[in-house]
């Protein structure tokens, strides 16, 4: 069965080398659809995504933690439905990112829980190196602050992100975690620039602030407590 | 000039390279002088540096797999 290799205005082209003018395309989902690659000539969505599927699986870890699956099921869904909106083989890491941004998000919103109540006048008081100085959880250490998070393994680290509502929590995991700058980040969200800015300084004493709380409710604040 | 909770306040932004000229003035004013927010703008960066780290996870396969799976069903 031929497949199809290029689907440009009314015409089709398939990989016999056939080509099928004044085609009525029925229908959004294109099953086989290609997209100009620059050195490859068209590369196929199953392509694409597979490349990305490792990286995508990660970011939704960190952003969705045991819902990751599902967000990328979601992720590859809507991306296949809009992949004729990807012009550029090059642009689709950042294309796929922004779908998965969306669906954490999403996600969030629809899971209609009480919105946590935060006190952010408490939080932005909240300084985590006056905290540890203060109590002093480790008396015989020289270098208190350092001792402090090296209590925390990663995992630990990302059981602390996963404590963040998520419009605190994805900007922290897709600018510091994966590298996006903040400006990449409003536009994957299509929100304005100082949003994000807002919420990435919410995020960081939020995260101070629970670093602690973790250390504490996890038994962290022991001395050879790992 | 400004005080330690203003610069305290603005030590990521300092470090992400996202305060305006002006406002790096005055926190690099105040760090020279507080010795303290200096320990604060080192413990600053370590924690960034402890965040950007825990990006490194595992993949369990058998999640991956079903991933996959799924792509060759959307695109047989």
């Amino acid at each position: 069965m031929p497949r199809v290799l290029q689907v440009l205005d009314n015409a089709i082209t398939l990989d016999s080398g056939d080509v099928l003018e004044g085609v009525e395309l029925v229908g959004a989902a294109p099953a086989t659809a290609v997209v100009n690659a620059g050195v490859n000539p068209v590369l196929s969505f199953r392509d694409l995504a597979r490349d990305q599927l490792p990286r995508l699986l990660s970011l939704a870890q960190r952003l969705a933690g045991g819902d990751a699956e599902d967000v990328v099921q979601d992720c590859l869904l809507k991306a296949y439905r809009r992949f004729d909106q990807l012009h550029d083989a090059a642009a689709a890491p950042a294309w796929l990112t922004s779908i998965l941004v969306n669906c954490c998000r999403d996600r969030g919103r629809t899971r209609a829980r009480q919105p946590v109540e935060i006190d952010f006048d408490q939080v932005e008081r909240f300084s985590l190196y006056r905290k540890i100085a203060y109590e002093d959880p480790f008396p015989y250490s020289d270098s208190l602050h350092l001792d402090f998070l090296a209590e925390f393994s990663r995992e630990d680290v990302r059981a602390v992100l996963m404590r963040l509502p998520e419009i605190y929590r994805i900007p922290l995991v897709v600018v510091y975690m994966d590298g996006y700058l903040a400006r990449e980040l409003a536009e994957m969200l299509q929100v304005p620039l100082g949003t994000v800015l807002a919420r990435l300084h919410r995020g960081r004493k939020l995260f101070e602030t629970q670093m602690w709380e973790y250390a504490e409710q996890n038994g962290l604040l022991k001395e050879g407590a790992r | 000039m400004i005080s330690c909770t203003q610069a305290v306040n603005q030590l990521w932004e300092y470090l992400d390279g996202t305060v305006d000229d002006a406002e790096r003035a005055l926190i690099d004013e105040h760090l020279g002088r507080c010795r303290r927010c200096c320990g604060e703008l080192e413990f600053a960066r370590e924690l960034r540096r402890t965040l950007t780290d825990a990006a490194h996870d595992d993949l369990p396969d058998h999640v991956l797999q079903r991933l996959y799976r799924t792509l060759e069903e959307l695109e047989p």
